[in-house]
């Protein structure tokens, strides 16, 4: 990609994107270019395909969760064409690294809302919990952990009583305890890899600047 | 077999060492019991007595294999038995003398075989066999151990359905129920027993002291303790003795026989090994068999003590009785009966709920009140769960027995607490420091439904990832956990040991958790302590360099908490702490840059708060005080006083209060212009902060240019003003301090009249709290200095309440009280009224009281009194004893006490009668005494007393033989001119003795008079010249002689 474009390209993004700067902008597309592993192929769709979406939550973000992370690539793919583009990927970045509360919590609760009808469901958590507890050989029921952690949870933040987690009541248990942004499970970048994560991509401007 | 008997065997190898079990009627009741359990095994469970145990009990027997009959093959050595196990092991084996069994009906055989030797078979696989259960059911049902595997074990017994399992569960089950047959029978016995208290004994000892002596009709030749000192709990017995139960050791020689040393303990009386050598070591070791009081014992050794005992005819033994059943048997038993009931209960709970079956069980017998069963190990727990116990009950038995085991309790606590207490440190602080025994949850007490909840989030919180982690946290957030029960609860669940270890994670949400649960707990002095033990503060204080504020502020805050006792401040400063914290204070001066919109943080000012929070629990110890300042805490502090935030100002205020004792700070407060700031806040709305500001100028105004500071920045008004919300004690309490410490500059005192402040002080004179009275007195004191306030005093009826306060004990009220009435008795009215009050026999018998400031302050307050009574000299002479009284305070070594004793004495002797009577006292040679001091305050009463008792007789004559002439010489050469004059004056009057010019002479008084005649002052330049005349006069008297 010549200069003039990416100028232009990092020119649109900035102006549609209220968390990055001109600068850091730049510096995402370069990395995404360089992730993607070349600028541009003829007739093909730009962008990074699930496996590779998940390799780069998993190496740079330290994920380790296979459902949330394929729900995280699914948050970042807004046209669900199967791939992240460049339009994708700042405004995903901008919501991970610089995101206020109101948009994370948009964000985890569609990720946390398995089939998308709105609600997080009994069975939805039991799924994305299942694996949250270390198995009690002494268990009669293996499962039983994880359905009164369910039932825990609901009993958090379930506010009216409906048996099922709404956006309403996921947003008034999280303004009451922040620490339940997350709660199913972590599909934000924990503070310190996103705080590397940052180092490593915005250092030394001048070395971008000379592009 | 279970618990019972393991605690039976070790707390006899508590006690010895060896691993054998004394014989006592107890454990011989528990062994007979074990034995009969055993025999009857295996007709009443015949299928669980072929269970083959998971180890072979092994001891060595007594029993010879030629007792073996049928069903054994039996060789001149060995035995095995015909029955076998599964893979054909001999269920029994003996190979002379060593016997293995493995199972329970072959011990029932073994027992019937052994026929009389059962007891000693059963006591011999006792002590060779500490974990029967272990053995027998293998190391799963191992019950001793963590609840939390027990908890396991019937889960896992439910869910494999072999045979064997059930088989196993079964026997569990059944040594279950023995295990607690024998502690409820023993506790019977226990109860039946009659435990001896130090009181009951020194009666006996007493009583029968009363009967012994030479003489036939006597019951015994003697009786005498071995040991003179008695321990405050009443024992004789060494310490270490009196661990093992032991109340003291008596010699009694009986008239028929040898001088027996006997031994009084808790459990009994019985035999010892009697005194050994010279230096009369007691052989402590059992000689007897134990009696249940010394009259059993000495009936059954002397023949003749029970023969006169019974001629005597004394209702000895009634009277004992009497004595004995209200204090010892009745609340034993009841206690006994509660103890049962708790046991039983605790029992039928355990079959609906077989989880919370071992558990409990263990801590029901945790506290098992056995008095020879010994043990030294748990001690301190023992007792302080039954002292839960007893105040639970109603609080009837409370006191009613001074139970020797709650001594020794006690006893063993303390010192235990003394190490610690010397190992801790050095600082200098004293109060709410006590760290509190450690309670932990009872048994007794029915657990509430939230410490099952709690386990059970304990346990996600073990095993779970993060998100579980977190959602437990958040959950268990949800409980009140302001309650202590939710607070035991989860560190007698393990939770605490969980939260800290989550400290030490990555997860920045864990933490962030597991802090905000912390920060709440620890609120619970148990709690802290806990968490001190458990290693928690160190990682605390690492946790402050994190990058996250939230964080940081959390610790700070958890930090703060915890950090209410010396030890954990001390950690604390070990660790680094103080040096983070003061960095936390930094924090705030970048707040107007825009926080980053980063998810759990907190903002600067908050980072500022919970440091500055953190400083104020820390600060309370001087190391640390002294720890902030070198980290340069105090321009932080200073920088932070200014901001305007309420929850700010409060710990930084208190973090400044606690550090103005230090001499250091007031200087560095002086110098940061911190002043200004609290006075500005003294305005404030908040009660708290007017409090802690007003305690700040409290320690501070102790200088001169504070208090001048003080009035400048306008800060006396507002004090003023405070003075009439009497509401608030405490405030109350460092208003008046601040008012007390600021009227030691004059100025202030008229600022402080002009606000009319000193009517309200009077006005707080009465129905005040001491603390407040300390300080509203200490002002008046200082206020009284001046005419104009005495006179208001006395108008606003101060002196009444004033002179009510010389009766009380409060040593630091006294000396303000009687300074402050000293002032007033300068004015002769307000004299007339103390008089009228009585207050000058109040104020001479304060000269009595033990501590050296208030008799100094006493004698002080007296001598204005006697200057402005009318007719001073009777009053004086009414006090009966008084005078004799004041002049033995000349032997006191304290210099103020001297100097105001004298300074009483100059006055008393104007009184010519008086001065005779105190001459009479010996007041000569004990002033003469004093005379050789550096002291200047002491020189000048000195000599002013010596020239008063100069007036009297030969008393001129006297001081000079007792050599007070010479020093007195040298006082001319200090640098004070009230010494001088004084001193003057002393030697004018001394002069007149033609003895005491050649001393004075000699000692080349006269160069130094010549001096003082030039001086300014009029009574100085007088005295000197007429002693250097009468020096003169002297020498030309001899002159003439000579030449005539």
């Amino acid at each position: 990609m010549n200069r003039k474009k990416l100028q232009k390209l990092t020119d649109t993004l900035t102006k549609n994107c209220k968390h990055f700067n001109k600068f850091e902008v730049n510096c995402l597309i370069k990395l995404f270019y360089d992730l993607v592993g070349g600028v541009e192929r003829q007739g093909l769709v730009i962008g990074l395909d699930r496996n590779a979406f998940r390799n780069i939550l998993h190496v740079t973000f330290g994920m380790t969760d296979d459902m949330i992370m394929d729900r995280v690539f699914r948050g970042f793919d807004k046209d669900n064409d199967g791939c992240v583009n460049v339009l994708e990927w700042i405004h995903g970045l901008s919501l991970f690294l610089r995101g206020s509360l109101e948009e994370k919590m948009k964000y985890c609760f569609e990720v946390f809302d398995l089939n998308g009808d709105g609600f997080i469901s009994k069975e939805e958590m039991f799924h994305m919990l299942k694996n949250s507890l270390l198995k009690q050989p002494s268990e009669e029921d293996p499962d039983e952990g994880i359905k009164d952690l369910v039932e825990i949870t609901l009993k958090k933040m379930d506010h009216d009583h409906d048996g099922k987690l709404s956006f309403a009541d996921y947003e008034l248990a999280v303004r009451e305890e922040t620490l339940l942004l997350e709660a199913f499970g972590p599909c934000l970048p924990d503070p310190k890899s996103q705080m590397e994560f940052e180092a490593q991509v915005f250092k030394d401007p001048n070395e971008f600047n000379d592009m | 077999m279970g618990v019972a008997l393991m605690k039976l065997a070790q707390w006899t190898a508590a006690g010895h060492g060896t691993g054998t079990l004394e014989i006592t009627p107890l454990n011989e009741a528990v062994l007979k019991e074990i034995v009969m359990f055993v025999e009857s095994f295996i007709y009443k469970h015949p299928q669980e007595a072929k269970f083959v145990f998971v180890e072979p009990l092994e001891w060595n027997t007594s029993v010879a294999p030629s007792a073996f009959e049928s069903g054994y093959v039996v060789s001149e050595t060995t035995v095995k038995s015909e029955e076998v196990d599964k893979n054909g092991q001999p269920l029994l084996f003996l190979s002379v003398p060593q016997i293995k069994i493995r199972s329970f009906g072959q011990l029932s055989r073994l027992l019937l075989i052994a026929k009389t030797g059962k007891l000693k078979e059963a006591q011999a696989c006792v002590e060779a066999n500490r974990d029967p259960i272990v053995k027998i059911l293998g190391s799963d049902y191992n019950i001793m151990k963590e609840d939390s595997i027990a908890l396991n074990i019937l889960g896992k017994i439910t869910r494999d359905d072999d045979p064997e399992s059930e088989i196993k569960m079964k026997i569990a089950m059944l040594l279950k129920q023995l295990d607690l047959y024998l502690l409820n029978h023993s506790l019977k016995h226990i109860s039946l027993e009659i435990s001896l208290s130090p009181v009951t004994v020194k009666k006996d000892i007493e009583l029968l002291k009363c009967f012994s002596g030479k003489g036939d009709q006597t019951v015994l030749e003697s009786i005498e303790y071995t040991s003179d000192y008695e321990f405050s709990n009443g024992c004789r017995a060494p310490p270490w003795r009196q661990i093992h139960g032991e109340i003291c050791y008596v010699l009694v020689k009986p008239h028929d026989g040898e001088t027996l040393c006997i031994t009084c303990g808790a459990g009994g009386v019985f035999l010892n090994g009697g005194k050994t050598g010279d230096e009369g070591d007691i052989n402590y070791e059992r000689k007897g068999s134990i009696y249940k009081n010394l009259v059993a014992f000495l009936r059954e050794k002397s023949p003749k003590f029970s023969e006169n005992m019974s001629k005597q005819g004394i209702s000895f033994s009634e009277d004992q009785q009497k004595e004995k059943d209200p204090l010892g048997k009745a609340p034993k038993k009841e206690e006994a009966a509660a103890l049962r009931k708790d046991i039983s209960g605790s029992y039928k709970r355990s079959l609906e709920k077989n989880q919370i079956n071992f558990g409990r069980n263990q801590m029901t017998k945790r506290w098992e009140p056995s008095l020879n069963w010994k043990t030294t190990v748990n001690y301190r727990n023992k007792g302080s769960a039954k002292e839960i116990q007893e105040d639970k009950r109603t609080g009837k038995l409370e006191k009613q027995r001074p139970s020797v085991s709650h001594g020794r309790a006690q006893l063993l606590g303390k010192s235990a607490e003394k190490i610690e207490e010397i190992v801790s440190d050095s600082s200098s602080e004293s109060e709410e420091d006590e760290e509190p025994p450690d309670h932990r949850q009872e048994a007794s007490a029915d657990l509430p439904s939230e410490y099952w909840q709690i386990q059970k989030l304990v346990k996600y919180l073990k095993g779970g990832n993060q998100t579980a982690t977190v959602i437990a946290l958040c959950s268990m957030r949800d409980f009140n956990l302001a309650q202590e029960t939710c607070q035991l609860a989860i560190r007698d669940v393990g939770g605490l040991e969980v939260l800290i270890n989550l400290l030490e994670t990555d997860e920045v949400k864990c933490k962030i958790g597991s802090l905000k649960i912390l920060k709440e707990i620890s609120h619970n002095p148990q709690i802290r302590r806990n968490i001190v033990d458990l290693g928690g503060l160190p990682i605390m204080v690492n946790i402050l360099d994190s990058p996250h504020k939230s964080l940081k502020c959390l610790a700070a805050e958890t930090i703060a908490n915890v950090a209410k006792f010396k030890r954990a401040r001390r950690v604390v400063r070990q660790h680094g702490g103080i040096t983070k914290l003061v960095a936390l204070l930094d924090c705030a001066h970048d707040s107007t840059k825009p926080a980053q919109s980063s998810l759990y943080e907190a903002r600067d000012v908050e980072v500022a708060r919970c440091g500055a929070l953190a400083l104020w629990s820390c600060s309370k110890s001087h190391t640390n005080k002294e720890a902030i300042r070198k980290a340069g805490g105090i321009p932080l502090l200073a920088r932070l006083l200014k901001t305007s935030h309420e929850n700010m100002l409060i710990p930084v205020v208190g973090t400044l209060q606690e550090c103005a004792s230090e001499e250091n700070y007031r200087a560095a407060i002086k110098a940061e212009r911190i002043i200004e700031n609290l006075v500005k806040n003294l305005s404030s709305e908040n009660e708290q902060l007017q409090e802690h500001c007003a305690m700040a100028i409290y320690q501070c105004a102790e200088d001169k240019e504070t208090r001048d500071l003080v009035r400048l920045h306008g800060g006396l008004k507002p004090l003023a003003s405070l003075l009439n919300n009497t509401d608030n004690k405490e405030r109350l309490a460092a208003v008046t301090g601040a008012i007390w410490k600021c009227s030691i500059s004059k100025e202030n005192v008229t600022k402080f009249r002009e606000y009319k402040a000193i009517e309200t002080l009077v006005g707080l004179l009465t129905d005040q709290p001491e603390e407040v009275l300390v300080n509203v007195v200490g002002a008046l004191g200082e206020c009284c200095q001046e005419h104009e306030n005495r006179v208001i005093v006395r108008k606003c009826g101060g002196i009444q309440p004033l002179v009510n306060l010389l009766v009380g004990i409060n040593q630091a009220l006294l000396v303000n009280v009687t300074k402050a009435v000293g002032a007033c008795a300068v004015e002769p009215e307000s004299m007339m009224i103390i008089d009228r009050l009585d207050g000058v026999r109040l104020l001479w018998s304060l000269l009595k009281n033990p501590h050296p400031d208030v008799k100094a302050s006493a004698a002080w307050a007296l001598c204005p009194c006697i200057e402005n009574a009318k007719d001073a000299g009777e009053m004086v002479r009414s006090f009966v004893g008084g005078l004799e009284l004041i002049v033995n305070l000349l032997k006191s070594d304290n210099k103020e006490v001297l100097a105001s004793v004298c300074a009483a004495i100059t006055n008393i002797a104007k009184d010519q009668e008086n001065l005779a009577v105190i001459t009479d006292h010996g007041v000569v040679p004990l002033l003469s005494k004093l005379a050789n001091t550096n002291n200047n305050k002491l020189r000048h009463h000195l000599a002013e007393a010596i020239s008063r008792c100069c007036m009297w007789g030969r008393n001129r004559v006297a001081f000079g033989e007792h050599k007070a002439v010479a020093p007195l010489v040298r006082y001319l050469k200090s640098n004070d001119t009230n010494v001088h004059r004084a001193t003057a004056q002393a030697l004018y009057q001394l002069s007149e003795d033609a003895d005491n010019c050649i001393t004075m002479h000699e000692n080349s008084a006269v160069k130094l008079l010549l001096d003082m005649v030039g001086s300014p002052d009029q009574d100085l330049q007088e005295a000197a010249a007429g002693c250097i005349s009468n020096i003169r006069r002297l020498a030309l008297a001899t002159e003439k002689a000579r030449y005539t």
